[in-house]
């Protein structure tokens, strides 16, 4: 896959100053780093729910932002699909109307088909009729990643979305999502702590840190030379380091 | 009991419960979500009918609408008569007066809107209005409730800005606190109190319809 983001800007959210500049190539990019490194708000940044201070993004060659130029668009069409560790689904409308939310130009019965299709996808079909309240912690997100999807997003955001699905369904739907996201060309960036999940997943690993890109490249090599700061997130205890993680630690 | 004045100020209050309405959503809306400067001004202006005497409000709006000021001159114009003394002048002095009474609530409501379903709905849609019918407004429906029943039973009950500006001319201006008063002028304490009775009972069935919802919605 060819280049199809550039960032480069400048936040300041709080004590925290993010200055961000690279480029991404690779199909499955994993972001990792600890907590309060910058993750979620460049994240936002992206789908343009921060507007950053300062700086650029281009998505696909389109100008998204750019602070020279008072370019700005809006999160809905900037086409980012945009998934968060909480799953947010519209309590007032059932799971099939929350996916076709994002769905526009169709009929009510092609929106309905569009959205069970997704649902499917992700081993939610029988959910189409069911109210947000009534879905457990993993329905839930299997259903907002549908919702991400169902409009064909040209870039998918994930902002560790898997952390409520079980060992098999997160294997499970990591397959199916990859599937995917391969067959629509669609390059997806991943905010994980898990380094196992990173190894697995990635085609490319982002290492960010207070705010700044440390490391960026295959995971084989960021992650060897990251070697510290996994250490350290194993003292902090905040990341599962997986079995790949301890072979290379040790 | 004064049939004209019951009439009347019914009619007042649904008129004005409906421009209030209109008025407190995108208003409510903006308060919430807005991020301008100067938008504590705005709320400031907005709740000042909570703490001025209905008098005072009365008073100001009575000079505004007079021949003497360019305001005044040009609703004038517009609604082809001077607006003091006539139930259009009740009107804007009602929406006025009952302002915070809708938009508080309104703004409460929006503010109650977990943030992250909103960025979840700008992600997806960039039409506001479809937003704000389709995931905003039936979140908030509670609060479009008490907004809607206290703007009526403000506005039903007010007495000091509709004498002010309506002088309580029979049939035209003349609302239900105002008979009560004239009734208690003229000794007639027994349609004093059916008048009163009257107003009690609505203020009370609004309050009991406000807080009944809202126990069943969890507010």
């Amino acid at each position: 896959m060819s280049e199809y983001l550039r960032i480069d800007v400048e936040h300041t959210l709080g004590e925290l100053t993010l200055r961000v500049a690279c480029a991404l190539s690779a199909p499955w990019t994993v972001l990792f780093g600890p907590s309060g490194a910058g993750k979620t708000s460049l994240l936002r940044v992206l789908g343009g729910l921060t507007r950053p201070h300062r700086g650029r993004v281009v998505l696909h060659g389109r100008t998204l932002a750019d602070s020279g130029s008072g370019t700005w668009v809006s999160p809905a069409q900037r086409e980012i699909g945009f998934v968060t560790q909480r799953p947010t689904l519209f309590p007032n409308l059932n799971v099939s109307a929350n996916v076709a939310f994002g769905l526009r130009g169709l009929s009510r019965r092609a929106s309905e088909e569009r959205a069970v299709q997704m649902l499917e996808l992700f081993q939610a079909g029988e959910l189409a009729r069911r109210m947000p309240a009534d879905l457990s912690g993993g329905e839930r997100q299997r259903v907002a990643l549908a919702r991400a999807l169902a409009p064909q997003p040209r870039l998918l955001l994930l902002d560790e979305p898997f952390a409520a699905l079980d060992g098999d369904l997160k294997v499970s739907i990591l397959e199916r999502l990859n599937h995917w996201l391969a067959e629509h060309k669609v390059p997806a960036l991943y905010v994980s702590h898990d380094v196992a999940e990173a190894f697995q997943t990635a085609s490319d690993v982002l290492v960010i840190e207070r705010g700044h890109i440390e490391a960026q490249g295959p995971p084989e090599t960021v992650l060897a030379n990251q070697r510290a700061q996994l250490l350290r997130h194993l003292n902090s205890n905040r990341t599962n380091i997986g079995v790949d993680g301890v072979r290379l630690l040790y | 009991m004064d049939q004209q004045a019951i009439f009347l100020t019914f009619r007042l209050a649904a008129i004005t419960t409906v421009i209030l309405l209109a008025v407190s959503i995108p208003l409510g809306y903006w308060l919430a979500f807005g991020q301008a400067r100067w938008k504590p001004l705005v709320e400031a202006v907005v709740a000042l009918p909570l703490v001025l005497p209905p008098t005072v409000l009365g008073f100001y709006l009575l000079v505004l609408m007079g021949p003497q000021t360019a305001v005044g001159r040009a609703l004038s114009t517009i609604f082809g008569h001077p607006l003091a003394f006539s139930f259009a002048g009740l009107l804007v002095g009602s929406v006025i007066f009952s302002l915070p009474f809708a938009v508080q609530p309104m703004t409460s409501g929006f503010r109650s809107v977990d943030r992250e379903i909103l960025e979840a709905a700008q992600l997806l849609s960039a039409d506001r209005i479809r937003i704000l019918r389709r995931v905003l407004l039936p979140l908030v429906r509670p609060f479009l409730l008490t907004a809607a029943v206290l703007a009526f039973t403000h506005t039903v009950g007010e007495f000091g800005v509709v004498l002010m500006i309506g002088g309580g001319i029979p049939g035209v201006t003349k609302t239900l606190s105002i008979s009560i008063y004239d009734q208690v002028q003229d000794f007639a304490y027994r349609q004093a109190n059916a008048t009163s009775l009257l107003l009690l009972s609505v203020s009370f069935l609004a309050l009991l319809i406000i807080y009944g919802r809202r126990g069943r919605a969890g507010v």
